[in-house]
């Protein structure tokens, strides 16, 4: 079986796979353990399961694990833990800007991405950047707040 | 206010199952599960009668909670541990919470209608407080002092003029209270509350936010197959052959077929989704559906199993005769999918023995147990169903078909399996909220008086039983066929002093899509036609729209909501439409003048527990029809509040959701299928188009609470129609509110 390599939230990564079309979510939450990035759509459609590809939020569900040999991928679990979480993510927890928390992957690893490159947003920036993010529980205002709140630190 | 510390799953295996509790913070207490065969007694009574069937207080003085009440994401976790910490003198970081884990969680129901405190929690505070009082005698005894001249604080009976204590984890740790649930018993006072009133942080979140938390969708057991279904290209359609030779070049998967039922299994994931696109099928095409197109005309026209009177006082017919202003009006609210963001998933294990667990985010694992133990033949005690955590819910989603696919597959094939459905099927095959349609008449005299009203709504009849199973179904095996969807009749009075009032609801026979429970059942569509006609008689009266409801209602906590709602929006009394409506060019809106009005809605819920009112504020493109929200205001009265983050957090998730509902969402189907199958044909809102949302809660604390996980969305339809009237003199009575339907109103 065809071997990929990468690094993963710091570490050099193989994996195996027997189809290069296979989606990296399914290498991420299968054989390599990582549950923070979640099946939505896999159409690329929600952002439930992206990941940080070469500091680019990336939909997990459509980059062919073929095409994420040699890159530099990060998942939430590479940010922090619930012991120490990092700036983004300590800033969600502080705002409770979390419902059923299925979409929180992906509005985590999104506003990352914005503050890497943005890393003081205005509330219109951050809505922008959180455009191809669905959340069904509607907890919009406080995922706006959580990131103008990491924004600061 | 006390800062919870960081949450820590306690995951432990215990007769095959895992059992996952929150502490929150301090030492994590594991959970007493049964170390039996999955769905024998545990050893504690599985009764919520039973002070022992709802907690345990451990040797070391922490407390396990026990509950069917689960959390979806709504944070009844921490107000169960908040409402349990009052009655036992603990800090709530000393309660742990097990929910939904049929093995070891007593039956109070199911998770819905807004339940998980009024009914979950007051039973939980209840025996907790009957606990106390035990305490406080076994406290006496030990320290030989009256109970009365004892009190219970920081995990200690100890004498209220001070001295030594002796902890509770001493006096009972771990044995048996032996007591019923005395639903009288002394409950601390509100003056004297330290847990409850407090905002204190959900235990799940740093977890959620770091991708630690372990949803069904992450749940996983050695040996495991990931399965995928094989859904039938329409509904109803029969197989008639498999090409297995289709899976070619797919590694290690296996074809299961039950009759109709035609499933995948594999160790791999991906496989397992590849082989489900890939395989090839014939099915006897079924066209059974009416289509969507029209479905309005339909509903007045369908065969109906009867009428039901909801409310009949006075003479509403004779009233209208000879009135002032006679208005009337028709709103139609259309098929709605839950629309999880994670397509819904189970874990099933049938063993050889007989036995079985099911693991799974149903709202109600008891009811799910009955069910499955019944259409599969497994007797219930030897099914267990364990909740974990999944995708929001929001009622009955894709979760019970899901487990009911898994258990049928691993019954099947003899190993554990694993079922995530995939996007289509989520949306295309979740049981839906059901279409709505209502004409509402009502009459003013000539001083403005509301004389009469009536309701007439056309809604889906609720056939007795349990709601079919799709896998049971397609393979053949009987089953109930239940068409329940709430209690959707509720809310089409108006809460104004009218002498006459009349509704009645057509019950229709038969429904095209699969109903179920969807958060707030069939009140948002209610109070939006009965809110919308009420703007409108303020209109006709001459009247600003605050000022119109404020005259008709009495009820103080009713004019509060209202009044502090106006306050917060900073409301100026006027008449609608919006004399000054016309403003300039917006950038998130294009270039094109913008009409921009403001509205308002009252309602009680379910006319008995929550005040809500909500203001609004819009701006209206003409050119595309577009409606951008620009602000809500909300006033929200559930009685004693438990924890005000948590509740706020509700608040606010209820009306943006609905906001969505009423924007942007409608189940589309043709003759065959629903063609609504993702979220580019099943948009929902997005980022750019949240509001900024104001929520003023109020607490009263002693009144009896009330639950919050649905009230704040009934308003919120009527409150954006009445809004866009101000703004541009156009009544929007189909939802959904697109751009495109809009636009041809305003033409």
């Amino acid at each position: 079986m065809p071997r990929y390599t990468f690094r993963l939230n710091g570490r050099e990564t193989s994996v195996d796979s027997w189809d290069p079309a296979q989606p990296l979510l399914y290498a991420l939450r299968g054989p390599l353990g990582l549950h923070g990035p979640k099946f939505g759509c896999g159409l690329g459609q929600c952002g439930a399961c992206t990941v940080i590809v070469d500091r680019t939020a990336t939909r997990s569900c459509t980059l062919p694990v073929s095409r994420a040999a040699g890159r530099d991928i990060t998942t939430l679990e590479g940010l922090g833990t619930p012991e120490q979480p990092d700036a983004v993510q300590a800033a969600f927890i502080a705002e409770q800007a979390a419902q059923c928390g299925y979409c929180t992957n992906g509005m985590v690893m999104a506003a990352k991405a914005l503050l890497a490159r943005t890393p003081k947003p205005t509330v219109e920036q951050i809505k922008q950047a959180l455009d191809g993010n669905l959340c069904r529980c509607g907890t919009h205002t406080r995922i706006v707040r959580a990131v103008q709140r990491a924004g600061q630190v | 206010m006390q800062t919870i510390e960081l949450t820590r799953r306690d995951l432990l295996k215990a007769g095959g199952a895992l059992v996952v509790s929150f502490a929150f913070g301090g030492v994590p207490r594991r959970a007493a599960a049964q170390a039996g065969a999955p769905g024998g007694a545990a050893d504690r009574p599985l009764d919520a009668g039973e002070v022992d069937g709802l907690l345990a207080i451990h040797a070391d003085g922490s407390v396990t909670i026990y509950t069917s009440k689960v959390d979806v994401g709504t944070g009844v976790r921490i107000a169960f541990a908040q409402m349990a910490a009052e009655e036992l003198g603990v800090p709530p970081s000393r309660v742990s919470v097990i929910e939904g884990d049929t093995a070891t969680c007593p039956d109070q129901g199911g998770t819905g209608g807004s339940t998980g405190l009024v009914r979950g929690g007051t039973e939980i505070r209840a025996a907790a407080a009957t606990a106390r009082r035990a305490l406080l005698q076994l406290g006496a005894n030990r320290l030989n002092r009256p109970a009365a001249d004892l009190t219970i604080a920081d995990g200690e009976v100890r004498p209220r003029a001070g001295g030594a204590g002796v902890g509770i984890g001493t006096l009972i740790g771990d044995r048996r209270f032996a007591l019923k649930v005395d639903r009288n018993a002394p409950l601390t006072p509100p003056s004297q509350h330290a847990a409850i009133g407090k905002p204190l942080l959900r235990p799940d979140v740093p977890a959620k936010c770091t991708g630690r938390h372990v949803y069904v969708q992450d749940f996983t057991l050695p040996g495991m197959l990931h399965g995928r279904i094989v859904r039938p290209p329409s509904i109803g359609a029969t197989l008639v052959s498999v090409d297995e030779g289709s899976l070619r070049g797919i590694p290690d998967v296996r074809v299961v077929r039950v009759k109709d039922f035609l499933a995948v299994v594999s160790r791999d994931e991906w496989a397992a989704v590849r082989a489900a696109t890939a395989l090839e099928a014939t099915w006897n095409q079924r066209e059974s559906l009416p289509g969507h197109e029209g479905l309005d005309r339909l509903s007045r026209s369908a065969p109906l199993d009867r009428d039901q009177e909801i409310v009949n006082k006075g003479d509403a017919r004779g009233a209208a005769r000879g009135a002032a202003k006679m208005l009337s009006a028709t709103y139609f609210w259309p098929f709605q999918s839950h629309a999880s963001l994670g397509p819904s998933c189970a874990v099933a294990d049938v063993r050889a023995d007989g036995t079985a667990t099911v693991w799974s985010a149903s709202q109600g694992t008891h009811g799910l147990r009955g069910n499955l133990a019944k259409v599969f033949g497994i007797p219930p005690e030897k099914l267990r169903v364990v909740f974990l955590d999944g995708s929001g819910s929001y009622g009955t989603n894709g979760g019970d078909h899901v487990a009911a696919d898994a258990l049928l597959l691993s019954k099947t094939i003899g190993q554990p399996v694993r079922v995530q459905w995939m996007r289509h099927e989520e949306h295309g095959w979740d049981p839906k909220g059901p279409q709505q349609l209502l004409d509402v008449r009502a009459a003013l005299d000539a001083s403005g008086r509301i004389v009469s009203w009536e309701t007439e709504m056309w809604v889906p009849n609720a056939a007795p039983g349990a709601r079919a199973l799709l896998s049971a179904d397609a393979a053949g095996i009987q089953q109930e066929h239940g068409t329940g969807s709430g209690a959707i009749t509720q809310n089409g009075d108006p809460p104004y002093a009218v002498d006459n009032v009349r509704v009645v609801a057509h019950l229709i026979k038969d429904t095209p899509l699969q109903l179920s429970n969807l958060r707030a059942p069939g009140k948002i569509a209610n109070v939006f036609a009965v809110e919308s006609l009420a703007d409108e008689l303020a209109v006709a009266a001459g009247e600003d729209a605050v000022e119109f409801r404020r005259k008709r209602l009495a009820d103080p906590r009713a004019l509060d909501v209202i009044a502090r709602t106006a306050s917060a929006f900073k409301w100026d009394t006027r008449t609608s439409p919006n004399p000054r409506a016309k403003q300039g060019p917006s950038t998130s809106l294009g270039t094109s003048n913008l009409l921009v009005g403001r509205g308002i809605a009252y309602m009680r819920y379910k006319q008995t527990e929550n005040y809500v009112a909500m203001a609004m504020e819009v701006a209206v493109n003409p050119s595309s029809g577009q409606i951008q929200v620009r602000r809500v205001a909300c006033a929200h009265d559930c009685g004693l509040i438990v924890n005000p983050d948590g509740l706020r957090n509700q608040v606010e998730g209820c009306i943006v959701q609905t906001l969505s509902r009423a924007l942007h969402e409608e189940v589309t189907f043709d003759r065959s299928r629903v063609t609504s199958v993702d979220w580019t044909s099943y948009p929902i809102l997005r980022f750019p188009e949240a509001p900024a949302v104001e929520v003023i809660l109020i607490d009263r604390p002693n009144e009896p609470l009330v639950g919050a996980g649905e009230a704040a969305t009934a308003p919120v339809a009527a409150a954006l129609a009445n809004a866009v009237f101000d703004a541009t003199g156009v009544r929007l009575r189909t939802v959904p509110f697109t751009a495109a339907r809009v636009k041809k109103a305003l033409a």
